[in-house]
C-alpha cells in the first residue's frame, strides 16, 4: 500500500518548485501511489550484499588538460534570458522589503 | 528518373562523389518531400531556412576538388533534444519554445564538420519522456505506416522523417529505447551505442547515466555511416570513452559478405518474449531467429532473470536523475518566465514551471523527488541502482554463452493515438525489452524483421552486444538484414503506403 498523500504530492511539488493546481494534486496522488507500488518491486532483490551502480561503464581520470579554450560570450551567454541588464541575469526580488 | 528520396545514404553518397547529383538536388527533394507530406506526418518541429545554401557550399567544394568525407552533402534530421546554433532547440517543451542554444551539441558539430546538411529539428515526447510523441507539447508525430498510429517515442519525429523519406538519415535520442522502438514500430533501423561512446555534450538531458545519441535510418549500413561521424572521445563529456573505435560501416559492410553468421552464438533472452508480446511480433521473431540458424547462426536460449526488475528500477533512477536535470529549468537563464505580480522569484520559478512543463514530466519530477527525499532514497533510488548491478551480472552471465543477444525490439506493433494515455504504467510497460541495455550501458540495435500477419504493421528486432562491441551489432545486423531482404524481395519499406 502507497504511502502517496495530496498532502505528500503538494510537499514534493513545493520541493520541486511546481505550483500545481488543486486537480493536478489529486490526479498525481492517485497514479503516482500506482507506480510507486509498482517501482517498490526493487526492494524484493536488492539485498544489502548487492552492490549499488551508478553508472554503466565505470571510467577513472575523465579530466581534460587545464587549457585556455573557446567560452560563451556575455551577449552569447544572455542571448536566451527572459530578462538581463546587458551583463547580468535579471531577476525578481530574491528577499522580502522586510529583509 | 530515380526519386531521390528513396536511396540510402550510401547510394547518394557514391551519386554526389561521382557528380550524378549535386547536392542542391538531393536536399531541394527531401524539402519537397518535406513541403509534400510532414502536414500529415508532423515529423518536424522546425525547417532549417539554411540547408540549400549548406548544400550548395558543399557542391562549390566538390567541384574545386577539396576532400569530402563519405557523407559530404547528404541531409540529415536532428532531433530537437539535440542544440543547434542556428535553429530552435525545444526538446519537445514550451519550456523552451523558441529557444536557441549559443552552442552545437558535439555531435551536431561533428555533422557540420563532415558536411552533411542539417534538414531539421524532429519531434519528440518532451524531455524524451514518452513512447509515443503524445507528450510532445507541440501536438504528436504520425505513424507514416498508419497515420492512426503512434509513431514510437521519444523519436518518433526522427524515426518518422526517415521511414516518411523526408530524410536519409537521423540522429535519435536514446534513454530507455527512444531509438530502437520508434524504429521497431516505423520499420526503421536505430542504434544505441555503448553508453560512452557518443558524446552526450549538447544533448539536453534527460537521465544521464542513460542517455546515448545515435543514429536512425533505412538501412544498417546507413547507421553505421553516420555512427562513424558522431562517435568518438569528447573531451567535454566526461563520461566519454577514450578508446579507438573500429570503423561502424567497415564492421556493416562485413556483415554483408555472405557467411557473417556462421559460427555465430546468438543468445535468445528467455525473459523478453512471452506475456504482453503481440503473436505477430512472436512469429516474425521467430522465422528470424529460424533465418539465422539457418545460415550457421548458433541459436542458444539464456537467462536474464533480473530483467523482470528493470522497468521498476528504470522509473526509479531516471525521475530521479530527470528531477535534477530539470531543475535548470528556473526561469533564470533560458526559456520560459511567467511573471506573479508581488511574487518572489521562487514563486516565479514555481509559476514557470506549472506553464512550461507538460503532465508526464510533472509526474517524473515529481516521482523522482520522492525517490531522492530522506527517508526513502535507500528504498528507492538506492535499491533500484543495486538493481542495475544485478542486471549487468546478468548480462555478464548471458554474454559468457552467447556473442550477441536478441529479442523484439518493443512487445507490439504501433498502437493507436490514445490508447495508453490515461495509463501510464501501460505505456512504461512498452519498453521491457529496451530499458537493460540502457540500465547495463550495452550497446543495442533495432532493425525490421517483417510486418505482424495480423495488422500490416512493422516489427523490430533488437540486437545486444557487450559494452565497446558495437561494431558486432553492424556485422550480425547487416547479415541479417540481407537475408530477410533476400525473402522479401527488398528492403521492407518498399512495401510502405504512399502517403500522397
Amino acid at each position: 500500500m502507497s504511502e502517496i498523500t495530496p498532502e505528500r504530492v503538494a510537499h514534493l511539488a513545493s520541493l520541486a518548485r511546481i505550483a500545481l493546481t488543486d486537480d493536478e494534486i489529486e490526479q498525481l496522488t492517485g497514479e503516482l501511489g500506482a507506480i510507486v507500488d509498482a517501482v517498490a518491486t526493487v526492494q524484493r532483490v536488492a539485498t544489502p550484499d548487492v552492490p549499488a551502480t551508478s553508472h554503466p561503464i565505470p571510467l577513472t581520470g575523465g579530466m581534460r588538460p587545464d587549457e585556455v579554450g573557446q567560452t560563451l560570450t556575455t551577449e552569447q551567454a544572455l542571448a536566451g534570458a527572459p530578462d538581463h541588464d546587458g551583463s547580468r541575469f535579471r531577476v525578481t526580488a530574491i528577499l522580502g522589503e522586510e529583509q | 528518373m530515380t526519386d531521390l528520396t528513396r536511396l540510402f545514404a550510401a547510394d547518394l553518397s557514391a551519386r554526389l562523389t561521382s557528380g550524378d547529383v549535386s547536392s542542391v538536388e538531393v536536399t531541394q527533394a527531401h524539402l519537397d518531400r518535406i513541403a509534400a507530406v510532414d502536414g500529415d506526418v508532423h515529423a518536424f518541429l522546425h525547417v532549417s531556412a539554411d540547408a540549400l545554401d549548406s548544400a550548395a557550399a558543399v557542391d562549390a567544394d566538390r567541384a574545386a576538388g577539396k576532400p569530402l568525407g563519405e557523407l559530404a552533402g547528404v541531409p540529415i534530421a536532428i532531433k530537437d533534444v539535440l542544440c543547434t546554433l542556428d535553429m530552435p532547440s525545444t526538446s519537445g517543451s514550451r519550456i523552451l519554445e523558441g529557444w536557441v542554444p549559443p552552442y552545437d551539441a558535439t555531435v551536431v558539430a561533428r555533422l557540420r564538420e563532415a558536411r552533411l546538411i542539417p534538414l531539421g529539428k524532429t519531434n519528440m515526447d518532451e524531455f524524451a519522456m514518452g513512447s509515443s510523441t503524445e507528450h510532445s507539447a507541440y501536438g504528436p508525430t504520425k505513424n507514416p505506416w498508419a497515420l492512426d498510429r503512434i509513431p514510437g517515442g521519444s523519436g518518433g519525429g526522427s524515426a518518422a522523417a526517415v521511414s516518411a523519406f523526408e530524410a536519409p538519415i537521423a540522429l535519435g535520442s536514446d534513454t530507455g529505447g527512444s531509438i530502437r522502438q520508434p524504429a521497431a514500430v516505423t520499420g526503421s533501423v536505430g542504434v544505441k551505442p555503448t553508453y560512452g561512446g557518443v558524446s552526450r555534450y549538447g544533448a539536453i538531458a534527460l537521465a544521464s547515466s542513460l542517455d546515448q545519441v545515435g543514429p536512425v535510418s533505412r538501412s544498417v549500413l546507413d547507421a553505421a555511416l553516420v555512427h562513424d561521424v558522431i562517435g568518438g572521445h569528447d573531451p567535454r563529456d566526461a563520461t566519454s570513452i577514450p578508446d579507438a573505435w573500429p570503423s561502424m560501416a567497415a564492421a556493416a559492410r562485413a556483415g554483408q559478405s555472405g557467411d557473417a553468421l556462421k559460427g555465430v552464438r546468438v543468445g535468445v533472452v528467455k525473459e523478453l518474449e512471452g506475456e504482453g508480446f503481440q503473436a505477430g511480433v512472436k512469429q516474425r521473431y521467430h522465422e528470424t531467429l529460424d533465418l539465422m540458424a539457418a545460415a550457421g547462426a548458433e541459436i542458444v536460449e539464456v537467462s536474464a532473470p533480473n530483467f523482470e526488475y528493470a522497468i521498476a528500477a528504470y522509473y526509479l533512477i531516471l525521475p530521479a536523475e530527470a528531477s535534477s536535470n530539470l531543475a535548470k529549468f528556473d526561469s533564470v537563464r533560458f526559456g520560459l518566465r511567467r511573471e506573479v505580480a508581488g511574487g518572489t522569484v521562487e514563486d516565479v520559478m514555481a509559476a514557470t514551471r506549472e506553464a512550461g512543463f507538460g503532465p508526464e514530466v510533472k509526474r517524473r519530477i515529481i516521482l523522482g523527488t520522492y525517490a531522492l527525499s530522506a527517508g526513502y532514497y535507500d528504498a528507492y533510488y538506492g535499491s533500484a541502482q543495486k538493481v542495475r548491478t544485478l542486471i549487468q551480472r546478468d548480462f555478464a552471465a548471458a554474454f559468457e554463452q552467447a556473442d550477441v543477444l536478441v529479442s523484439p525490439s518493443a512487445p507490439t506493433t504501433a498502437f493507436k493515438f490514445g490508447e495508453k494515455m490515461s495509463d501510464p504504467l501501460a505505456m512504461y510497460l512498452n519498453d521491457v525489452t529496451t530499458i537493460p541495455a540502457n540500465l547495463a550501458g550495452v550497446p543495442g540495435m533495432g532493425l525490421p524483421m517483417g510486418l505482424a500477419p495480423e495488422d500490416g504493421l512493422p516489427v523490430g528486432l533488437q540486437i545486444m552486444a557487450p559494452a565497446r562491441e558495437d561494431a558486432r551489432l553492424y556485422t550480425v545486423g547487416a547479415a541479417v538484414e540481407q537475408l530477410l531482404e533476400a525473402q522479401w524481395g527488398g528492403p521492407l519499406w518498399t512495401q510502405a503506403p504512399a502517403l500522397t
